[in-house]
């Protein structure tokens, strides 16, 4: 079974975010991660290949310094990285970005692609679909269990809802997008980062994306453009007050809501 | 000279830090607290190859380089104190000796379980009489056909009742060395579980708490003539390369346990309010910790420079590391003593409390001045080199 994972760094939003003047991420002043829900998608991959003995490809766009991803992956347990990176991709959206990764993933051969759901950083949720689209395969979204049954080429996936859940069988080759919910990823282990460190990673190009349109790639070709972006507002530090009755503790937030005219 | 990690060491103290926050400390203050064995986190150790980290592949380890075992020592003691000190004495006290001096017979049936984290190691020298002056060794190992018969007992030994392979010191016999007599030392693995071998008392101690330190007691205890490691009669310069190696162990553990007293003081300094605004604004405050991180840094600098010295040690045997390992030793030491004591101090009244990881953190920082070598062996070592 071949399995392609697609994974994207991130900015660590743990410490807060950090934007250029011109609004747009400042990426350089956050630590880089691997997505949340990719690294779950990751383990799941990891998993198949412990149970059926996979080979697990990762691959990932972006800047020369994303390959750090590829190599966490490869320290976990992936067998190779690829990273699509060309100047002529940068300020791609969602549309732009599956097409491109949908361009790669044409010279490959898969069984099962597995992304994230969304990654941290925008949170949308688009590109794993769009990349089925492209390809022309099933998906399953918000997968928090997958299984697979070899023989009969069938993956069986939980998909999760906010009250219920779904369980979906889709024939391979398709695309599951992965909940970081679905499990613990694994760590890496020491001797994995020597050899993920010492791995070539393969570099591919524009010209190495197979069907693909220029007017479809990078910022030029991306129908969505930012206006603004910004931090979430902090909420102020709160007033705190120790009523010495449930009744005055009532009448007091009763008063204060008053006050600010919410009722 | 270089003074900043390459990647892949990048990747390798972001891995233990992770493991370590993660893993080791929410358990750290109950480990100390209930005298517990930490194993838990060992069986996690073990599944990411932790165990086994400068052990080449071949035998099962990770094929990693000292630098890289030191980090992960560091590390899980800038968290737990206990948990640094029993992959230390897994690898550098048990693990690297039989990996320097074993059989490829031995090699493979101890080393490479060692490294794989099957099993758990330990290091038996020290005895009542015999601390610093190892020639006080009390425990014997007389051949009897096939078989060394090992009776005595070893005291304080880190990983004491949860190890599986100990390294074990015995006298076998009497050498003459310039018109004197002197005891023969010889080196043995024994294996857990052999009749004859029981545990002892199980130390109550001040720091290090969860290590499991414990006598053990070898009455008739019959090991196939094949577990004698190295040469006989080279137990003595076994157990001292050996020591020389661990020092760099400890010494990452002292590091560790300084850094982690230090990184808790800055985040607790700022927090604190006095006299209307936080400690940290106070000069003495700030000159206190100036020094306290100057200090650490020089430390991280020495036992990364012994560890580089000892990976050159692996690629030429004419290398000795002995003098960078006890100087190592000897200041990280020291300056985990003076940093968790300072830093218990910017505490105030709470560094005092059990509650608050600065009261354990220099509990834990005395024992690294006192054992593999005490702080003054060390400099014995430094200045017989310095004199010679």
């Amino acid at each position: 079974m071949k399995i392609v994972v697609c994974v994207k760094q991130v900015p660590d939003t743990k410490g807060g975010v950090k934007f250029n003047p011109d609004g747009t991420l400042d990426r350089a002043a956050m630590l880089a991660i691997m997505n949340p829900d990719d690294k779950a998608g990751l383990e799941a991959a990891l998993r198949l290949k412990d149970q059926y003995g996979a080979e697990v490809t990762v691959l990932t766009m972006g800047l020369p310094k994303a390959a750090d991803v590829l190599r966490e992956a490869i320290a976990m347990g992936a067998d190779k990285g690829i990273l699509v990176t060309d100047r002529v991709l940068g300020g791609a959206d969602t549309w732009a970005t599956s097409t491109t990764i949908a361009g790669a993933l044409r010279n490959l051969e898969y069984d099962l692609i597995i992304t994230g759901r969304q990654a941290i950083d925008g949170d949308t949720a688009q590109v794993g679909p769009q990349i089925a689209e492209h390809l022309g395969l099933p998906v399953i979204s918000y997968a928090e269990e997958i299984s697979v049954d070899e023989a009969a080429k069938k993956v069986t996936v939980k998909r999760q809802f906010d009250d219920r859940y779904m369980m979906v069988e889709a024939s391979m080759p398709c695309l599951v997008t992965a909940l970081a919910e679905l499990n613990e990823p694994r760590y890496m282990t020491p001797g994995g980062i020597f050899d993920a460190c010492a791995a070539e990673i393969t570099t591919w190009g524009r010209a190495d994306l197979k069907d693909v349109e220029d007017s479809n790639l990078g910022l030029a070709g991306s129908p969505t453009k930012i206006a603004k972006a910004s931090d979430k507002v902090r909420k102020g530090a709160g007033e705190k007050v120790t009523p010495d009755s449930p009744e005055e503790a009532v009448s007091y937030i009763v008063g204060k809501l008053d006050e600010k005219h919410a009722i | 000279m270089e003074f900043t990690l390459d990647k892949k060491h990048e990747m390798a103290r972001q891995l233990f830090r992770d493991f370590a926050v993660n893993e080791a400390k929410p358990l750290a203050q109950q480990t100390d607290e209930e005298e517990r064995f930490p194993r838990e986190t060992v069986d996690k150790m073990a599944k990411f190859g932790f165990l086994g980290i400068p052990v080449p592949k071949e035998f099962g380890g990770q094929g990693c380089d000292i630098l890289t075992y030191v980090m992960a020592v560091e590390e899980l003691s800038k968290v737990c104190g206990t948990t640094g000190v029993i992959l230390s004495a897994h690898t550098s006290l048990c693990a690297d000796p039989i990996m320097t001096y074993g059989t490829p017979e031995q090699k493979e049936k101890y080393l490479v379980p060692l490294a794989k984290g099957e099993k758990l190691g330990a290091f038996g020298l020290t005895e009542p009489g015999a601390g610093t002056d190892a020639q006080g060794q009390q425990t014997k190992a007389v051949l009897d056909g096939d078989e060394w018969v090992l009776n005595g007992s070893k005291c304080f030994i880190t990983n004491g009742k949860e190890a599986d392979v100990y390294v074990i010191f015995a006298v076998t016999g009497k050498i003459e060395k310039r018109g004197k007599f002197m005891k023969e030392i010889s080196a043995f693995i024994v294996e857990k579980g052999t009749p004859g071998f029981s545990f002892g008392v199980k130390e109550n101690k001040m720091g290090i708490r969860g290590s499991s330190t414990y006598e053990l007691i070898f009455t008739d205890c019959r090991i196939p003539k094949e577990n004698l490691l190295g040469q006989k009669g080279k137990g003595f310069n076994i157990a001292m390369h050996t020591l020389d190696g661990g020092r760099i162990g400890i010494a990452a553990q002292a590091l560790g346990i300084a850094e982690g007293a230090l990184e808790t003081t800055i985040a607790y300094v700022k927090e604190r309010k006095q006299f209307g605004r936080s400690i940290a604004q106070f000069q003495n405050t700030q000159f206190q910790l100036a020094d306290m991180a100057t200090k650490v840094q020089a430390a991280q600098y020495m036992v990364y420079s012994a560890a580089a010295k000892k990976d050159e040690y692996t690629k030429n045997p004419k290398v000795s590391y002995s003098v960078e390992a006890a100087m190592a030793k000897l200041y990280a030491a020291e300056v985990a003593m003076e940093v968790t004591t300072k830093a218990v101090q910017l505490h105030g009244g709470y560094g005092y409390i059990r509650e608050y990881d600065v009261e354990r953190m220099m509990r834990d920082a005395k024992i690294t001045e006192i054992y593999e070598g005490t702080s003054e062996v060390q400099r014995m070592v430094i200045s017989a080199n310095i004199l010679k």
